[in-house]
């Protein structure tokens, strides 16, 4: 609606924490911030990336629900689960390959971002976009928030053999066109590079 | 989760738990009630057929039904069962002479699931297979079982070795 789409430029994050204190405000969640900001390698950088969620085109989350409470709307955006509908069963949660919904255990019911819709539908920017003060974070038309940046958005995903298409674009160097994932990549392994948990080794090439 | 290959189809449940919200059907409230309003409109309107229907039958069966000769008396010796139908060839009837040399005939039809009662001659009853229920031999009445009503009768008369049927005795709960 408006045109408009939402960029997450992690290069641009400087760490401050204003959209998760800006996310926190909204009155449908007040208090419990849908945006997380994660440390990428705590040990050895500074650096720090948002994540919202990316709105699949096919969201994984709403198709492994077994209680039909995670929607998409006709604004392409994925919704929290609905609360009558909820059954806390976390398979959202382990599904996500961005890993982006929580279960709050209190009111039992699966919540995340849902690039607040209420906001979006009328034309305003996310409250995270309306203060992120490096445009780490940004909403507008394609042309206007491309404008004087060295990176390129994209929206495809690869995780290993599954495709992965967004609504939210996330700012990548030029070279890059889909951003590939293999999740073993990340595991843990022993100081000698080995994995002897896996019992698969040769599929790790 | 994935669709075996070579099959492009998607699996019925992405239709039927689409994710996309524009896809759930909801029933709004004012469907539910015009739904409730109108079957229950529907439920009186057949209520108010099935009353002016039974008061026109009740009308015609005022009306003398024929005298039919069902059997011989030497058909049926004193024990003996014989079939017959009355007042038309949609009613099977069963015509009993019991050891009391009474003669005796009903509908078959037994009152609970129109299933068809036979005579026991060693219980001296009319016994229904389905449900096990129970008529007396004498009147009809209901000894045990499901069965709400009593068999209706059928009004017989023996004359010059013949048996004529001659009517039908509806009778009532408890009677």
């Amino acid at each position: 609606m408006f045109g408009n789409e939402f960029y997450v430029d992690p290069s641009r994050c400087i760490g401050c924490r204003a959209c998760v204190a800006a996310c926190s405000e909204c009155d449908s969640h007040r208090g419990q911030s849908m945006i997380y900001v994660d440390y990428l390698d705590r040990q050895n950088s500074i650096a720090t990336a948002p994540m919202v969620c990316m709105h699949c085109d096919e969201p994984t989350c709403a198709l492994v629900c077994p209680a039909d409470a995670i929607k998409k709307g006709e604004d392409g955006v994925v919704r929290s689960a609905l609360k009558p509908r909820c059954i806390a069963c976390s398979n959202c949660v382990l599904a996500c390959p961005f890993g982006v919904p929580m279960v709050h255990i209190k009111p039992e019911l699966m919540m995340k971002c849902d690039m607040c819709y209420d906001r979006t539908s009328v034309g305003l920017r996310p409250m995270c976009a309306t203060v992120c003060p490096s445009q780490a974070l940004s909403f507008g038309p394609p042309d206007e928030v491309r404008k004087g940046r060295a990176t390129t958005p994209i929206n495809e995903f690869s995780f290993g053999r599954e495709l992965v298409r967004t609504k939210v674009f996330i700012m990548l160097p030029p070279e890059e066109t889909v951003l590939d994932i293999d999740v073993q990549d990340y595991m843990w392994r022993d100081t000698d590079g080995s994995a002897p948990w896996l019992l698969e080794e040769t599929f790790m090439d | 989760m994935e669709a075996p290959p070579g099959s492009s189809k998607k699996p019925l449940w992405t239709e039927e738990f689409s994710v996309h919200a524009a896809d759930d059907r909801y029933v709004l409230r004012r469907q539910f009630t015009k739904f409730l309003t109108l079957t229950s409109f529907g439920m009186l309107v057949g209520n108010g057929w099935i009353y002016v229907k039974s008061l026109l039958d009740a009308r015609t069966r005022g009306a003398a039904l024929p005298r039919a000769v069902i059997a011989s008396s030497a058909e049926v010796p004193v024990g003996g069962v014989k079939l017959f139908r009355y007042p038309t060839p949609q009613d099977p009837c069963i015509l009993v002479r019991s050891a009391g040399a009474q003669l005796v005939a009903y509908s078959q039809k037994c009152t609970h699931l129109s299933c068809a009662v036979v005579y026991s001659s060693e219980n001296h009853r009319l016994e229904c297979p389905c449900h096990q229920g129970y008529f007396s031999i004498q009147t009809g009445r209901v000894l045990q079982g499901p069965p709400p009503r009593p068999l209706p009768r059928i009004v017989i008369e023996e004359r010059d070795g013949q048996i004529f049927a001659t009517g039908i005795q509806i009778q009532e709960e408890g009677a």
